[in-house]
């Protein structure tokens, strides 16, 4: 047996590696999406504000798409590393998305990006607008792959178990990757990320319209396309939550009544809005939408939602004796947190829709404040939908075939604890580059005669 | 256990990726390696990091590659070769992130402290994989303590063994050759000046750590409990275009030095990769304790379904990998220089 130790720092690496790693993922996926946009804009309206709006944008897609790439190879690694026994299970099934991921869309990412950071003089317009594209659909693609990986965690399928091995072995490749839960959470994924870089572009669009009567224009351009993008991914956000939970009651039902803190499975369900107190004995306070959660999970008024004891007996039975609830609290609060968040903008883009209706989008002070303040709303939302997901699924690392603590390597809690206080120091010097570097050029003037960076001109105009 | 020719397949390809890898990051990492060497002020630096701008971060997609390609083919490879070197991995990814971001972030900011700060780190964040990748492989040719479970017994130390190091010294000084024969051939002036005598000045060194760790090699080949195969003309071609890349250096033939080293690298990698063959990983402790191939592969529709994907995708990739560096074939050069009537620029 691995040390319980080991078991949990290692835990406690991936989290705070993992969580790390997507606060700068969504921003590369989303704002990512806008540049392209932004550019095709440029390309096709041949107009200048677009151009310079493209290239300060631009500047902040890079600065955070170098720390993605970079804390994107730890997570690769990190699975042989630290959870070589899981690895050695699921390699069959698990390994196949990851080698793709790489062939598809690493080597796309990143040869397009250098193509287009370097290539502006050097190929045609048309195939510069091209690269950036295919930076965009690059970084979805990722999205994709890893998260086709990471649903046959939650949800096995398309699978079988070797005797003779006892590894998880795949029989259909197809089911994997047309998994329900996969497709519903890349739908899911893929919106928050385009809510996070739509929120960022939105929030510094409107501050420096508000800033500087010189390049109003410009950032007038940004705000428009940025609140469209906002708007139709904050609408699909919230028909896809529906669909979210109905696959979740289905494929996890205890993650479903963790994050709502069910006890008992009940018949016409509250939503709970929030409770304080103690979650499952009396609590001091709480609020509740009767109905409401039995209509989110099964589409009846009065379906049955399993409640969390009743589910505990059942997996007792199915896999014998141990604990099989994740920790209730924190789901709660954090699927509380995400989705009130997840509300909170979708009522955001709506008043800036409305606004843009009536020409008004970029005149509103208080709006733009309010955007400003938005921005760091997504990274919360996608932090604590993480944690619910990764958490809610405990104590399985591979729901219902391997126990998190069957995975972790044979490591001593020294070289993990060494490990990760570097890591997380590592990571918090890079961050506090980073978001000094994006604050930075966030704030930079785009005015004539303000210091232009001309880095990657020195390959391009002096060859 | 028999190897098939479906996992004989994918240990060939994920050798490929390795070599692949080596290849293109290796001239990436000697470029690093000698950024403060070659370039003397802010300017010229720039303009040696931007041999390598658009290219560094697609070619270290190869590793990515390859470590997703051995986590799919051989799970059993990926989970004990990673948890067994899992101090010296951690200290490589500390190396490759803080080298990624070196190059983003150095231009930044107009400060000389920021820009000095940054090129040290590029420095070292070269080096160190540079030297480590060698140690990784010569610790699986000679093997680590790793027991028939997989279980690793050995410590960080037991990792730096006197072959392995040879093998870290002999990937070091190949890919600083390799560097600075690339930035003979992609700069101009005098930039393309020192990195030809230091090319010059590289070469013996290379050539006899090379032939150091050949010979090591071959006996390990040998006498050890695995004998692999132990493949003659391919590391002593190594050798001697490791000795031709000098000569061609000398002779201002920058393209055909380049590419001879280059081909020194393919051929030791070959070499590794089939003294190593049919283990992946040398147990130290017992020769039944070493994982082969055919133990450590995923099964057959896994494989399958692998070979189709990579069959369909892989020569877009290289195609599309080979034209962005078609377009950016030409050498940098500072503004100050007039460039040769041969490498005029000319409008797209």
């Amino acid at each position: 047996m691995v040390a319980s130790m080991t078991v949990l720092l290692s835990r406690w690496q991936f989290a705070a590696t993992t969580i790390y790693h997507f606060l700068f993922v969504p921003v590369t996926i989303g704002l990512g999406l806008i540049v392209a946009i932004l550019q095709t804009a440029a390309y096709r309206s041949g107009d200048d504000r677009y151009e310079r709006v493209l290239d300060f944008f631009g500047k902040l897609f890079l600065i955070n798409f170098a720390i993605g790439v970079v804390t994107g190879i730890v997570q690769e690694f990190q699975f042989g590393m630290n959870w070589s026994a899981y690895s050695a299970y699921v390699g069959n099934i698990f390994g196949p998305p990851l080698a793709i991921e790489g062939l598809l869309a690493f080597f796309m990412e990143s040869t397009f990006l250098g193509v287009w950071l370097f290539g502006k003089d050097r190929v045609p317009r048309r195939v510069h607008l091209a690269s950036i594209w295919l930076v965009s659909i690059g970084t979805m693609l990722s999205a994709a792959f890893i998260l086709a990986a990471n649903s046959w965690m939650q949800h096995p399928v398309g699978y079988r178990i070797d005797p003779a091995t006892h590894q998880a072995v795949m029989t259909n490749f197809w089911a994997i990757l047309t998994n329900e839960l996969f497709l519903v959470t890349l739908f899911h994924t893929l919106l928050a990320s385009f809510l996070t870089g739509s929120a960022l572009v939105l929030g510094i669009s409107l501050w420096q319209y508000h800033r500087s009567t010189e390049t109003r224009e410009v950032f007038a351009a940004g705000a428009r396309v940025s609140l469209i993008v906002m708007l139709i991914s904050a609408l699909l956000m919230g028909l896809d939550g529906h669909i979210d939970g109905q696959v979740i009651a289905e494929t996890q039902p205890m993650k479903l009544a963790a994050g709502e803190a069910l006890y008992n499975t009940s018949r016409g369900a509250s939503e709970s809005i929030l409770t304080i107190g103690n979650l499952h004995d009396k609590p001091i306070f709480s609020i509740g939408i009767p109905h409401v959660l039995s209509l989110l999970a099964t589409d009846h008024w009065n379906g049955v939602v399993q409640g969390i004891n009743q589910l505990q007996a059942a997996m007792v039975r199915q896999y014998g004796p141990g604990s099989y609830i994740p920790p209730v609290a924190l789901d709660y609060w954090s699927f509380r947190i995400m989705a009130g968040i997840g509300a909170v903008i979708i009522l955001i883009a709506l008043w800036g829709g409305w606004l843009l209706y009536h020409h008004r989008l970029e005149q509103s002070r208080w709006f733009a404040k309010v955007a400003l303040w938005t921005i760091p709303l997504p990274f919360i939302a996608n932090t604590t939908g993480w944690i619910y997901t990764e958490t809610g699924r405990q104590p399985w690392i591979v729901y219902g075939l391997l126990k998190t603590s069957q995975g972790a390597s044979h490591l001593s809690p020294w070289s993990v604890g060494i490990t990760l206080v570097g890591f997380t120091v590592l990571y918090g010097i890079l961050a506090v580059v980073d978001i000094s570097l994006m604050v930075r050029y966030g704030r930079r003037s785009l005015e004539p005669g303000a210091d232009t960076e001309t880095e990657h001109e020195v390959g391009s105009l002096i060859y | 256990m028999h190897t098939t020719g479906l996992e004989l397949f994918w240990f060939i390809l994920i050798g490929v990726l390795w070599a692949g890898y080596f290849f293109l990051e290796g001239f990436d990492f000697g470029v690093g390696m000698l950024l403060t060497l070659i370039g003397r002020d802010d300017l010229e630096r720039r303009a040696v990091i931007n041999t390598i701008g658009a290219t560094w971060d697609g070619n270290e997609v190869w590793v990515i590659v390859a470590g997703g390609a051995t986590f799919a083919a051989f799970p059993l490879w990926y989970a004990r070769m990673f948890s067994a070197f899992y101090l010296a991995l951690f200290i490589l990814l500390v190396a490759l992130i803080i080298r990624g971001v070196a190059f983003e972030y150095r231009g930044k900011r107009q400060s000389a402290t920021w820009r000095r700060n940054w090129d040290i780190v590029i420095t070292v964040g070269s080096l160190v994989p540079a030297l480590l990748w060698g140690v990784a492989f010569g610790d699986l040719i000679k093997g680590i303590p790793i027991t028939a479970n997989g279980i690793f017994t050995g410590s960080l130390l037991s990792l730096l063994q006197p072959y392995a190091l040879v093998a870290g010294l002999a990937t070091l000084s190949l890919f600083l050759l390799h560097g600075a024969l690339f930035l003979n051939l992609k700069t101009t002036g005098a930039l393309k000046e020192r990195a030809s005598a230091l090319a010059g000045r590289i070469a013996p060194i290379t050539a006899v750590i090379i032939l150091a760790f050949l010979a090591w090699t071959w006996e390990v080949a040998r006498t050890e409990h695995h004998a692999g195969d132990v493949p003659g003309m391919i590391p002593v071609s190594a050798l001697l275009l490791v000795v031709a890349a000098s000569w061609l250096n000398r002779e201002r033939l920058s393209g055909w030095a380049f590419t001879v080293t280059g081909v020194a690298i393919l051929a030791i990698t070959a070499t590794v990769f089939m003294t190593l063959y049919p283990d992946v990983i040398t147990s130290s402790l017992s020769s039944a304790a070493s994982l082969t191939i055919a133990e450590a592969a995923s099964q057959p529709y896994t494989l399958r379904a692998m070979t189709i994907v990579a069959a369909i995708f892989t020569p877009f990739v290289l195609l599309y990998q080979g034209w962005s560096y078609y377009i950016f074939r030409r050498r940098v050069s500072l503004p100050h220089e007039t460039v040769p009537a041969s490498d005029q620029p000319h409008e797209v």
